[in-house]
């Protein structure tokens, strides 16, 4: 049952990353986006992971995609211009593939072999055991990260600012 | 397994039929209150007192023409409604309506079933909150959507402005939900309710909007006034101005795909009054205690309202009524008789002070539909950012101080 849910979710989001990618039009390129959010989101709840789960609807497919269609919409963005065709468009598909095939062979050659992840293994994933871990083991890192966001916010509100100026 | 199979499809099957009429009998109400604060009498032609119209509503409805304009996004402009009724119908999962229903065991003829003992709630999640945070905040796209898709300025508009609102005020929304959180120190529905449970000096009830005072009382006002604008409501129903957007979002849209929207804005308003019912209002929990008689007031109630029938029947307004009002009279108060046996109100009684406190939201809703003027759309957004959001913030930060110091 699991693994058949794995499936069905990962397939979902694995179709929903290649059309963000095919699709011309923004709009429908951004909720496919939201496709891939929300087949994670059921990815991280078979892993156990019910707080991650729930903060990827909240914040990323809840308010950050809705932000991204919004913008959109504002700016009434038309369908992208197919450019003429270069020699890109043709080697384009092969070098991916042989790109991911060397990061396959380097992962499997020197990084140390990993032990399978079992459904249902990992229990420290509900709200009570989360925030302990994000609060004293990772403090630093989070507290970084906020610090990080921080400075982004600030960086547009300045180049906002130096447009209207 | 096929015990837990049959009972989750049966309960499933009820929380669907139960809510779907819920909703339609709402637009009853809510036509009715409405047309009384305005000294009107509404609906009134199908069946008695217009009960019959939520059914006339929907035949009319459904046998309308479904007409597609030319020029809008077909896709999307037919996914929406979908998206709006789907994610609006989710987030009922979740929510419990009552302690838990024992049904003994039945050996009647071929018919053997065992012993059941269920909870009356379809599924308690340990993130129950989160969850119904997450997929609310997925029902702005139906609205988005749908404005965006039609092709048309007045709906284009109504799609924005409602995706702006519902970013901005599910942030003090959130907010609002975390400050009485942090003194019941749970996120599943069933904990926080049980969590509410007893009564301060004996007759004050424990529910969360009288702990860690005055605090939770400032989150619940927040909360409601987010929730209005959540489920885009009188005061805050900007994406549907039909003053100065036609009808907004849904301009193009006829027949049922006009009615879905409409369906998953009484189904918002329902999580909505469900979800401050069981976080601030105490879910299933008396108002006053046993001793003093509250499982005796769905009788008193049942009694009072067969009286009125009475009194009525004796000056009768049309002809008929001095046969039919009788009629409704007595039984009300066979209903009042019933509730009287310990065996049918002891189960029906979570049942019933949990849907009385959540039709009370509900009529506050209507309420303030029937008084409040519409907000313009720069007061709206300056309102969330620089007064709802400020307060709830510090309300968080002042609920957190005291529970920490208690």
């Amino acid at each position: 049952m699991d693994a058949l849910l794995f499936m069905i979710f990962a397939a979902i989001a694995v179709i929903c990353g290649i059309n963000l990618v095919v699709q011309t039009h923004p709009i429908s390129s951004a909720l496919s986006l939201v496709g891939v959010m929300g087949a994670l989101a059921a990815l991280y709840l078979l892993l156990g992971g019910e707080f991650i789960a729930a903060a990827q609807l909240v914040v990323y497919a809840g308010a950050i995609m809705v932000l991204f269609v919004f913008v959109i919409m504002l700016l009434n963005a038309g369908t992208e211009h197919k450019g003429r065709r270069t020699w890109a468009t043709y080697a384009g598909v092969p070098l991916l593939m042989v790109f991911l095939g060397l990061i396959a062979i380097g992962i499997t050659h020197h990084l140390p072999a990993s032990e399978n992840v079992m459904f249902g293994q990992f229990t420290k994933g509900s709200p009570l055991e989360f925030g302990r871990a994000l609060f004293t083991v990772y403090l630093l890192p989070f507290e970084v990260t906020s610090v990080l966001i921080l400075i982004a916010i600030l960086g547009a509100v300045v180049l906002a600012k130096k447009e209207i100026d | 397994m096929s015990t837990f199979l049959v009972v989750s499809i049966i309960k499933a099957a009820v929380v669907a039929f139960v809510l779907l009429t819920a909703l339609a009998y709402l637009q009853w109400l809510e036509r009715k209150v409405l047309a009384h604060i305005q000294l009107r009498v509404g609906p009134r032609r199908v069946g008695p007192h217009g009960l019959l119209q939520p059914l006339a509503d929907v035949i009319k409805l459904i046998t309308k023409e479904d007409m597609m304009p030319s020029h809008v996004n077909k896709v999307f402009w037919f996914m929406a409604p979908f998206i709006a009724v789907l994610f609006a119908l989710i987030p009922i999962a979740v929510i419990p309506f009552g302690t838990e229903l024992s049904v003994p065991a039945i050996n009647f003829g071929p018919i053997h079933t065992p012993a059941i003992t269920t909870a009356m709630q379809l599924t308690d999640l340990n993130i129950g909150v989160l969850f119904i945070l997450g997929i609310s905040g997925l029902g702005v796209y139906g609205v988005a959507l749908a404005g965006w898709s039609s092709n048309n300025k007045y709906s284009l508009l109504g799609g924005l402005r409602s995706s702006a609102q519902m970013i901005s005020y599910e942030l003090p929304m959130a907010l609002a939900i975390a400050a009485p959180l942090l003194a019941l120190n749970t996120l599943s529905f069933r904990g926080i309710v049980d969590g509410q449970g007893g009564f301060f000096f004996g007759f004050l009830p424990k529910w969360t909007i009288f702990q860690v005072f005055p605090f939770n009382i400032i989150s619940f006002i927040l909360f409601i006034i987010a929730a209005f604008a959540e489920t885009n409501r009188v005061p805050f129903d900007l994406p549907e101005a039909e003053n100065e957007l036609v009808a907004g979002f849904h301009t193009e849209y006829g027949s049922m795909k006009f009615a879905a929207f409409f369906m998953a804005e009484y189904c918002n308003m329902v999580t909505v009054s469900c979800v401050a019912t069981l976080l601030f209002l105490g879910g299933w929990h008396p108002p006053f205690p046993a001793e003093y008689g509250s499982s005796l007031l769905p009788s008193l109630v049942m009694a009072g309202a067969g009286v009125l029938c009475f009194l009525h029947a004796a000056s009768p307004a049309r002809p008929l009524d001095r046969l039919t009002l009788p009629v409704v009279g007595i039984s009300f108060f066979g209903l009042a008789g019933i509730f009287l046996i310990p065996a049918v109100s002891l189960p029906l009684m979570p049942i019933i002070w949990f849907s009385a406190k959540a039709l009370f939201i509900l009529f506050v809703y209507i309420w303030v539909r029937g008084t409040l003027p519409r907000f313009r759309y720069d007061q709206l957004m300056r309102f969330a950012w620089t007064f709802m959001f400020p307060v709830a913030v510090t309300n968080l930060f002042l609920t957190g101080l005291v529970v920490a110091l208690s």
